[in-house]
Formats: C-alpha cells, sequence, structure tokens
C-alpha cells in the first residue's frame, strides 16, 4: 500500500529564556497506509513533539520551521488555514493521549465528551450521536454502556478511562491514529488487554497507526516498521524484522540490550550510559557520539548522511558508511 | 455528580446549614413584605422613635414608619441590587477573563491593562461624580456597581483560564478538531465554576455593602425609597436615643454578607467533582 503521511525536513523549536531548544532537527519519515508504525526512543527525543506537529498542536512558545513539510495524502498540512485544520483533526487524524486521567474534561459526563467529536464534524442529532457514543464504548469493550455514558471520568478505572479515550479517539472512523504512549500509565496487565483491543480494532478497520512509546516490548508485539529517534532526529528506520534481528545503529543495539528480558539468565539490566544531549546547544556531530561506545574520531565533527542498507532499513551512522 | 453526595458535604458543615438558612429566611421575609400591616414609606409623625413593642416589634424611626416593615422592604431592594450587579459583573468578567486568558498575547495584555484601570480608580468616588450626571436609578446604580466588580471576577477568571488551558482535556479536544469557542464553552468555563461561584459569592456581598455605603451618603436609592444603606443613614441622627433603627438594618447587612461569603465556600465544595468520593 501507498503512505498516507509523509514528513519532510520537520524541525520544531522552542524560544526559552536560556536559548532555543530545539526539539525537532529536520526529521523526514514516511508512514505507510494500513499499517503499524512505531516511533521509540528515550525522553525527551522529540516523539511527542513529532506527533503534535502531525495533528497540528505545537503551541507557542514552539515553533515550525517554514521549511518543514508533512503531507498528508499529498496535500501539506502546515499550510492548512483554520477551517482545514478542524475538519482534519479529529475527523482524518485522531490522537490517543497519554494520561486519560488530565486528558478528560472532569466536569463533563463521558457521554458528552464521546459525542463531543460527533457533534463538532457532522450534522446529526444528539440523540444519535449519543446511539453512536454507546456503540463506541462497546466496541473499546465497556461493559454497561448506557449507564457508563452518564457517568463522570472520576468513576471509572485508569483502564477504563483509557479504553474511553480510544473510543473518543476512533469515533468517525479517522484514517490516521496517533497513539502517544496509550499505555504507559497503566499496569502490565491492562497494558497487554488495551494493546489486544487496539491491535484487534486496527486490523479490522485497516487503520493507520503511528504508534509512539518508549517500550521495546509493545513494538515488537504491533508494529510492522519502526522509526528510532534520538535527541530530534531519526537515526534509523525499518521494518520490525530490520530493527530487532539486524540493528545498525549503536543506539537501537543499546535500546534493545537495555530491554528487561525473562528467557535469559542475566546478572544486571544493561543500560546505556550518560544522558541525551542539551537541546538547547545540540552537538555538532552525531548527537550519540558522547555515550557511543564505538565512537569514530568524525563523528563528534559531522552528522552521518542518511545510509540506506536494504529496501527498507535505513540508518544514520559513520560505521555503516565506513562499510559501504 | 450524586444528589446524595452533595446533601452530604452540605448538611456535614453545621455553619454553612445555619447560613444559608439565615439568608433564605431574610429572602423569604423580603419577598413577604407586602404582607404586612404597615405602608414602609407612611409617614405618622404621632409615633415617631418609639421603641419595641408589641404593635411595632422593632419600633419606628424617626418619622413613625415601622422599621420592621421598612427593613424587610430595604432588604428587596438591597438583595435585588446586589444580586444584578453580580449578575452584570460576573458575565463581563468571566467573558473577558476568559478571553483574554485563552489568547494571550496582545489581546491579554490590553485586558489586562484595563482591569488595571479600573482597579486603580478609588470606586465610591467615581462613581459619585458620575451620579452627578446620570439619572439616579437602580440600573444606573447596578450598572456602576458592576462596572468596577467584574474586575475581580475578570482577574480571577483569566489566571484560572491560563492553567485550565494548558490541561491535557483542553488540547485534547483541540486534537478532535473542537473550534475555539466551543472550547471555551464546554471545557473552560464548566472547569471555572468553583471559582466563579466563589467570586460571584464575594461580588454580590461587596455589591450589597457598596449599595448600603452608597445609600448612606445619600448617593445611591433615593428616599423615601427603603434600602438597609439609607435606613442606617435617617438613622444615625437618632442612633442614641433609639439606636434600634440603626441596628436593624445594620445587622441585616453584616448577617447577609457573611452568609454569602460563607455560602461561597460552601459551594465550592460542593460544584467540585474532584471532591466527591
Amino acid at each position: 500500500m501507498g503512505n498516507i503521511l509523509q514528513v519532510e525536513n520537520l524541525s520544531v523549536t522552542y524560544g526559552t529564556h536560556t536559548g532555543e531548544i530545539q526539539a525537532v532537527r529536520d526529521v523526514s519519515f514516511t508512514i505507510e497506509e494500513g499499517a503499524v508504525t512505531a516511533i521509540v526512543g528515550e525522553s525527551g527525543c522529540g516523539k511527542s513533539v513529532t506527533s503534535k506537529s502531525i495533528m497540528g498542536l505545537i503551541q507557542k512558545p514552539g515553533m515550525v520551521a517554514g521549511e518543514s513539510k508533512i503531507l498528508f495524502r499529498g496535500e501539506n498540512i502546515l499550510a492548512y488555514t483554520k477551517k482545514q485544520w478542524d475538519s482534519y483533526r479529529g475527523q482524518k487524524c485522531s490522537m490517543i493521549f497519554q494520561d486519560a486521567l488530565t486528558a478528560l474534561n472532569p466536569t463533563m459526563n463521558i457521554g458528552r465528551q464521546v459525542t463531543e467529536k460527533i457533534m463538532a464534524h457532522e450534522k446529526i442529532s444528539r440523540q444519535k450521536a449519543w446511539q453512536e457514543g454507546i456503540r463506541m464504548l462497546k466496541l473499546v469493550g465497556i461493559p454497561n454502556a448506557p449507564m457508563r455514558m452518564k457517568q463522570y471520568p472520576h468513576e471509572f478505572s485508569g483502564g477504563m478511562r483509557q479504553r474511553v479515550m480510544i473510543a473518543i479517539a476512533l469515533t468517525l472512523n479517522p484514517q490516521l491514529l496517533i497513539a502517544d504512549e496509550p499505555t504507559t500509565a497503566l499496569d502490565v496487565t491492562v497494558q497487554a488487554d488495551i494493546l489486544d483491543m487496539m491491535k484487534g480494532i486496527q486490523q479490522e478497520h485497516g487503520m493507520t497507526v503511528i504508534l509512539i512509546t518508549h517500550d521495546l516490548g509493545i513494538v515488537a508485539d504491533c508494529a510492522r516498521h519502526i522509526i528510532v529517534m534520538y535527541a530530534g532526529k531519526v537515526v534509523e528506520t525499518g521494518s520490525a524484522e530490520d530493527i530487532f534481528y539486524r540493528p545498525a545503529h549503536p543506539y537501537t543495539k543499546a535500546l534493545l540490550s537495555a530491554v528487561p528480558r525473562l528467557d535469559l539468565e542475566q546478572g544486571h539490566l544493561e543500560t546505556i550510559e550518560g544522558a541525551p544531549p542539551n537541546m538547547a546547544n545540540p552537538p555538532k556531530g552525531c548527537p550519540f557520539a558522547d555515550r557511543c561506545p564505538r565512537r569514530l574520531p568524525v563523528c563528534g565533527k559531522e552528522f552521518p548522511q542518511n545510509t540506506r542498507l536494504s529496501e527498507s532499513h535505513q540508518v544514520c551512522c559513520w560505521l555503516q558508511r565506513g562499510s559501504e | 455528580m450524586d444528589r446524595k453526595v452533595m446533601k452530604k458535604v452540605f448538611f456535614s458543615n453545621k455553619m454553612t446549614v445555619l447560613c444559608t438558612g439565615l439568608l433564605l429566611a431574610v429572602m423569604a421575609a423580603s419577598l413577604l413584605a407586602p404582607l404586612s400591616p404597615y405602608d414602609p414609606d407612611a409617614v405618622n409623625v404621632a409615633e415617631k422613635l418609639q421603641g419595641m413593642s408589641s404593635k411595632h416589634i422593632f419600633g419606628t424611626d424617626s418619622l413613625g414608619r415601622d422599621t420592621f416593615t421598612r427593613a424587610l422592604y430595604g432588604g428587596r431592594v438591597s438583595l435585588l441590587v446586589g444580586f444584578a450587579a453580580m449578575c452584570v459583573a460576573v458575565f463581563i468578567g468571566t467573558f473577558i477573563g476568559t478571553v483574554s486568558g485563552y489568547k494571550g498575547g496582545k489581546v491579554d495584555s490590553i485586558c489586562m491593562r484595563v482591569v488595571d484601570v479600573f482597579l486603580s480608580v478609588p470606586s465610591l468616588l467615581f462613581i459619585i461624580v458620575v451620579y452627578a450626571f446620570m439619572p439616579r436609578n437602580m440600573v444606573t446604580l447596578v450598572l456602576m456597581l458592576a462596572s468596577f466588580s467584574w474586575t475581580k471576577v475578570a482577574r480571577v477568571v483569566r489566571a484560572q483560564t491560563l492553567t485550565l488551558k494548558e490541561r491535557d482535556f483542553v488540547t485534547a479536544a483541540k486534537a478532535l478538531g473542537v473550534g475555539q469557542s466551543t472550547v471555551i464553552w464546554r471545557h473552560i468555563i464548566p472547569n471555572l465554576m468553583p471559582q466563579i461561584i466563589v467570586a460571584s459569592s464575594l461580588s454580590i456581598a461587596n455589591a450589597i455593602l457598596d449599595e448600603s455605603a452608597l445609600s448612606f451618603l445619600g448617593y445611591g436609592i433615593q428616599l423615601p425609597m427603603a434600602s438597609w444603606g439609607s435606613m442606617l443613614q435617617s438613622a444615625q441622627q437618632y442612633i442614641l436615643y433609639n439606636p434600634i433603627c440603626a441596628v436593624i438594618p445594620g445587622s441585616l447587612i453584616l448577617i447577609t454578607v457573611l452568609c454569602f461569603n460563607v455560602m461561597g465556600d460552601m459551594l465550592q465544595q460542593i460544584l467540585d467533582p474532584k471532591l466527591v468520593k
């Protein structure tokens, strides 16, 4: 299938008193239609900012650089007018937020929040929207939906709240769904339930999903493509097999070895030494150079160009350029 | 929200029950004022400055008018002025506060400088000066009072809007493609309710106080119409001779203002969905 989304040279900066934070630097990638693509990376590497740019939710002091392009089905959404944005958001592209407790309005009952999106986009009677809301709650596995519609967010458990968030995101069948760490705030068993449910719905509707996470366990389970980000840059992209079996970037390798495994006898958990660089003044060369176990002299001087290892697999690393 | 929980919170605090009861009693008595056998404005010099008696339970004033009846009619005026001024102030204050906080930038700066200007004008003096050019009636009084009390509401509302607009559910609503005015109306304002209610209870109390002060100075409600402030004014000459004339309107002002303040606190507790267990 073709690409639903194409991000070209996306840069996002945040102006602060201490200088300009370059949250996302010249990022380009494509999202295949009908598949799950995961964006992984540690905290503060630009995953959420990237997803917010796709939703057009970057607010001051944040700024999307002028030369950035985000093409949704060939249209540059960054050039959208306010009206176009309103019909794009929610209807064509939807987002699941990380913390369902803060993302639900405590003063509105669930029914009104589920139907809000339907009412905003379609001319439909309140009753019909309500019926649709009940159907969505049932779809995400909330029992006793008609009664639950009248309750408030605080009357729901964490897992149920996340289900509500997913129900809201899925109404009107958006073509693109961005899930920003949808299960981070949940415990492990609920996490598995929710992911199973999401996977089922995704396959049923053939929806395109961008899954943002730092949990590689989830990624291995769901994603067809993986984008690895570090310090505001894409360092490696590839299919799930490429990333898990043939990781090329030292950062990807380090991330993989830092995943706790139950099937191996490990003395202690591998970690990545050091911390990501300060984004107010990012290093000129490869941002991972300071933490890299296989650093070359050139790494600190210049950022490596993209190297294409196979049809699906690309990496930005001097080690790979050397082997070309 | 659950009715039962609301009731429980309400009745758990004796003070709020007492204050609400007193307030309701004052309002009911004011509404039922026409049941009194006396005309509040009828002069009867033969019975002037009487003390408490079975005929006039709180005595009469210097013109022989029944103090109790006048206090009830005065309550109608004072409460009405307070309520109306509060409504206007809360409406304007909430509107300007939310727009200013939500929009930010230039709009915010302009709105807040306007608020600063209003806050730095001595309101009572200004109202007295303006009164020289305006018809002295209740509508003018309400508008004048409201024009100075909306600023406090606007400040509180703006500050709260600033934190609310950064909350995830507002971002989530935007991500759903909900328009700006709907976001303000559906997501910001309902979450401001506790603040607005507290601000409005304070504002109604202030309006009653200001109205009393103006009437006391002779600029508010015009005689012979009674308000608690104007009753105090006519009583001041005889305060040592017949103190009951001043004590009745004075304590009514005190009780009403106090009760509104306590009630604001209680409503905040009841209406805050986060407090519900």
